[in-house]
């Protein structure tokens, strides 16, 4: 079943804020690998100009994946998550995220098309903080690949 | 005179995986199950998208000199990056050539990350600014 196009163009309230916490950043960060002193220690990422230890570049998505289910999980759009395929991923900074930020999201579907029997999805995050500052923009397409 | 930049091998085991699911909160079992990875067409386990991507993330993190200095960062994922239930796993290489250095001080990377040789990412591109 294709997706539904009405949902296409479509915006949604914002999110409950999403409090980052200085241990899921070193988690996020220990996970990839990432051990510079910035990512862990908060001295450290005070000395370099951050307020508290900052994330790695596609930590957002920790955020905006919850968020998206926001619009995903909605059975309206008819998404069949075992059939979903991650397409193109994009991220445009205004700062990065650090400890302490609390985040709210608003989501809207920049495009849904259809392509040799599969099914495209485009999603963008605004990531700002509860007082409107922006922070981050995340693109995400999915693929929804053809029945068999 | 595109300039290019050190590349970055990374290597990936299925530990990874599991701890990147616990810490992204991503858990579709195509990154854990051999069983269900195969039951949907897979070779088996495969690398989580989003995986790859922060360990390209990581080479231009590394080549900026600073997280904040990453302006912009997009991917668009082509191959999937399968790992076995090895010691060894599998290596996902970073490789990147400065495209531009515009007027207004950003530098833009073009990335190329391969698996085995092929490539997993295509219009892999990042925008940085020197502090």
């Amino acid at each position: 079943m294709p997706l539904d196009p009405s949902f296409a163009g479509r915006s949604w309230p914002a999110t409950a804020p999403y409090l980052v916490g200085r241990e899921k950043i070193r988690e996020f960060a220990t996970a990839i690998g990432a051990t510079d002193a910035e990512y862990h220690d908060p001295e450290a990422a005070r000395a370099a100009g951050y307020p508290d230890v900052v994330a790695p570049p596609t930590f957002p998505v920790v955020i905006t994946m919850a968020a998206n289910r926001q619009i995903l999980a909605d059975p309206a759009l008819g998404l069949d998550y075992s059939r979903v395929v991650h397409g193109d991923q994009k991220f445009a900074y205004t700062r990065p995220v650090v400890a302490g930020d609390a985040l709210v999201c608003v989501n809207t579907v920049d495009d849904i098309t259809s392509r040799g029997g599969h099914d495209f999805i485009t999603t963008r995050t605004e990531v700002s903080t509860e007082g409107g500052e922006p922070v981050v923009t995340v693109w995400s397409k999915l693929v929804q690949r053809g029945e068999e | 005179m595109a300039e290019e930049l050190p590349t970055q091998t990374f290597r990936v085991t299925r530990a990874d995986l599991i701890r990147y699911a616990g810490a992204s909160g991503d858990f579709n079992t195509i990154h854990w199950s051999d069983r269900i990875a195969k039951n949907v067409g897979l070779p088996g386990v495969i690398a989580h998208g989003m995986y790859t991507m922060a360990l390209a993330g990581r080479a231009v993190s590394i080549w900026a000199g600073a997280p904040d200095a990453v302006v912009e960062y997009g991917v668009r994922f082509t191959r999937p990056v399968p790992v076995p239930d090895t010691d060894e796993g599998t290596e996902v290489v970073v490789s990147g050539v400065i495209k531009e250095v515009t007027d207004d001080g950003l530098t833009k990377i073009e990335l190329t990350a391969t698996c085995h040789g092929e490539k997993v990412l295509s219009l892999a591109r990042a925008t940085i600014r020197k502090r």
